[in-house]
């Protein structure tokens, strides 16, 4: 924010390599500002958690307890992964509001198929997780830009369906510990190196999903998609996007990555019925929101949305751990949503007018 | 986007219940045909033939005292999320603030309040309610739809804050008795005469004055509404403050009628309220929609479940995977039916040597996105 406005290209250039092209030295000035607020809202992030963290800790030692540390952090996991994928689809302006349901459709599949191959190895049933959630996802996506339905009414009548046909598919039934194989079950309890293996797929799909749409084309033109326009990314198809397969893909996406949940899911827990997942979309939505994903698409990042989901699961526990009424929990999490999108809206207006104070202090100079 | 390029009649042909410009040149007949409530009757037609071949019950006077009742709340929530929902906005709060009137209602009668002051005291709470999250959208200029995840969040843990995991249950029989009972000797329920005359109330407020010429204008094209003169702020603040009120409303109905007050009841029904909203032909972008249209499609879904409850083989979930196909069918068929007419419409006259795709493109252009915001 101090001096950058002599030589702007080789700082656009070096905060992203190849984003949106770089046609005017103005545009890769406004980015590094940009970029600079973003960067400070995943550092609030951190000092927020850090001191949610520090003070529960310090008022209840019992919160350093290593199993109520790993209780959350597997817990976030599974919401975590679920969020990657959310972020992708709201940056593009669209929301996905079936995951939940996906959730229990995969895990309720992934199990019954393991519980009855006792033999099979377990990673057959995590991509068949995977391949389900993608279906549906590309279900939703097809829906969407094909089918032109507003993601908000397609997610919606998913959410309905899926959740229908994941009753229909247990009949009733419900998965137990005991039925599923150890191998399989071991991923939700076990360790690799020292940490947790859910941990560590969830911070595999965070990185990918977080350089993909950091670094790549493939992931800027998803923030094209999403900040032009709400009819499907007007102005990003007529500059040449194939807008609607990306955001397919973006649905698709998230739809595997909820399978994978499902997998996650069905592992940590061990019980899977219908209801699982019940009510995941909104708390996904949340961390994403939480962690400054912008609800009318075209900003926010998939590692903010991670922290988010990192800091809801952490309020959660340090309510718990503080013996605070449980009832305080959810009334905590809507008042950090509206906080966190009030304090977007405060940024957005600050860095609008810094960008504006630039551009005329540019003119004045010229 | 293209708001700022479609007129609000343009926006979607098929879906816009009295557009005359689309249907000017056609019979009445043809024009009645064409209208988005006539497929929704005809389906309600077809559920209730279903719902008599799988039981000789389902027409009778009890199964529809049932089975309107049990609709009573999602029909009122469904009311102000119409008029919501036609300016473009959405409250998906709706259920939360009726858990919290529940919760209010419930902890207070335990407190030892009279129930004639417990009851307006409920409707302030649910006006409070809306008042917060209107003035969140429009004095903070928040979008809608994040706002009311978070106070779908909000309202019902302070429902839990406010009553506990406990449930009271004692009401008093002269309300409860108003809420399981039927309106003067008719097989008709209290709350559905009740939601009735508000219906009433709400269709001559949205097809009737100013007012409801204003909602669609906002939902048409928010700045341009601004610009001709229209107070959007003021007209959105308020219709979230009805929305509140209304909830609450549903609120002290469900805990009168089952006679029980709890924070969680009610989970879930900000959806199948908005269902039967975007299913009756609102947009969810907003601008046009008709309460007759979300009266028919209330008529749909409780059909629907009541038919497919009153089979005892058949399952339950049936009801979700119905509603889900028919919530995405309800946009995507018309969508389908305009592109197949403007295909067909571009080949009559396409014989015309132009570049290809350009004039194509020209003509599905305003007809398809509009769709894409209907």
């Amino acid at each position: 924010m101090s001096t950058p406005v002599s030589t702007p290209a080789p700082a656009g250039s070096g905060a992203s390599p190849s984003g949106a092209p770089v046609d005017e030295p103005r545009r890769s000035g406004g980015r590094r500002v940009v970029d600079k607020l973003i960067r400070a809202r995943e550092l609030g992030l951190i000092v927020v958690l850090a001191a949610i963290v520090l003070i529960t800790g310090i008022l209840e030692p019992a919160f350093w307890n290593a199993d109520s540390l790993s209780d959350t952090v597997l817990n976030v996991a599974i919401i975590a992964v679920m969020t990657a994928g959310m972020t992708l689809v709201i940056v593009t302006r669209n929301i996905d509001l079936s995951v939940g349901s996906i959730l229990a459709l995969s895990a309720f599949l992934c199990g019954d198929l393991l519980a009855k191959n006792p033999d099979m190895p377990w990673i057959v049933g995590v991509l068949l997780a995977v391949v389900i959630g993608a279906a549906c996802g590309l279900l939703n996506g097809v829906l969407v830009t094909w089918g032109r339905v507003p993601a908000l009414v397609v997610t919606l009548g998913t959410m309905y369906a899926l959740r229908g046909v994941a009753f229909l598919v247990t009949g009733g039934r419900q998965i137990n510990a005991q039925d599923l194989p150890d191998s399989f079950l071991k991923l939700g309890s076990g360790s690799v190196l020292g940490v947790p293996t859910l941990i560590l797929v969830a911070l595999v799909v965070i990185i990918i999903f977080w350089f993909v749409t950091r670094d790549f084309a493939w992931g800027r033109q998803l923030y094209a998609i999403g900040s032009s326009g709400r009819s499907g990314g007007h102005a990003a198809k007529l500059a040449g996007l194939k807008s609607d397969r990306r955001v397919t893909q973006a649905f698709v996406i998230s739809g595997a990555l909820a399978g994978l949940g499902g997998a996650m899911f069905a592992a940590r827990y061990g019980t899977v019925d219908a209801t699982a997942g019940q009510g995941y979309e909104l708390r996904v939505i949340g961390a994403a929101v939480v962690g400054g994903v912008a609800i009318a698409g075209g900003s926010g990042s998939v590692l903010g949305a991670a922290i988010g989901a990192v800091v809801l699961g952490t309020i959660q526990t340090a309510l718990i751990v503080l013996k605070i009424d449980d009832f305080w929990q959810q009334a905590a999490v809507g008042a950090l949503i509206l906080v966190a999108i009030a304090l977007d809206r405060l940024i957005a207006n600050q860095s609008e007018a810094l960008l504006r104070q630039r551009s005329a202090r540019r003119r004045t100079a010229a | 986007m293209s708001t700022m390029t479609s007129t609000p009649s343009g926006t979607a042909p098929d879906r816009t219940p009295d557009a005359p410009k689309t249907t000017a040149g056609e019979s009445p007949v043809k024009a009645f045909l064409g209208r988005w409530e006539t497929l929704i009757l005809a389906l309600i037609v077809v559920v209730f033939l279903v719902g008599q071949a799988i039981s000789t019950e389902f027409l009778t006077g009890d199964s529809l005292t049932s089975g309107t009742a049990d609709f009573a709340e999602y029909a009122l929530l469904a009311l102000p999320l119409t008029l919501i929902i036609a300016t473009g906005e959405i409250d998906l709060s709706v259920a939360s603030i009726l858990a919290l009137s529940s919760a209010v209602m419930g902890s207070l009668w335990n407190a030892g309040l009279p129930m004639e002051a417990i009851i307006p005291i409920c409707f302030v709470v649910g006006a409070v309610c809306g008042a917060f999250n209107g003035w969140l959208v429009t004095g903070l200029g928040l979008p809608s739809l994040a706002v009311t995840i978070g106070t779908l969040a909000l309202f019902r843990g302070l429902a839990f804050v406010v009553l506990g995991d406990e449930s009271v249950t004692s009401f008093p029989a002269a309300y409860t008795d108003w809420g399981f009972g039927n309106f003067a000797g008719t097989p008709v329920p209290n709350p559905i005469v009740l939601f009735l005359v508000l219906a009433v109330l709400f269709a001559l407020v949205l097809h009737r004055t100013p007012l409801g010429r204003s909602i669609f204008a906002i939902g048409a094209n928010k700045e341009a509404a601004r610009f001709s003169g229209l107070r959007v702020d003021r007209i959105q603040f308020r219709l979230f403050v009805l929305s509140g009120v209304i909830a609450a409303l549903a609120g002290i109905i469900l805990t009168l009628r089952n006679s029980t007050a709890a924070g969680n009841v009610g989970e879930g029904f900000e959806l199948t309220a908005i269902a039967a909203v975007v299913l009756g032909g609102v947009s969810i972008f907003g601008g046009t929609g008709t309460i007759g249209g979300v009266l028919l499609a209330l008529i749909l879904l409780a059909g629907i479940q009541k038919a497919l409850n009153l089979d005892p083989d058949i399952s339950t979930y049936w009801v979700q995977i119905v509603t889900g196909i028919l919530l995405v069918g309800s946009v995507l068929g018309p969508n389908i039916a305009a592109r197949v007419r403007e295909a067909r419409r571009i080949n009559t006259r396409g014989a015309r040597p132009t570049r290809p795709g350009r004039p194509a493109e020209a003509q599905t252009g305003p007809g398809g996105e509009g769709n894409t915001n209907a």
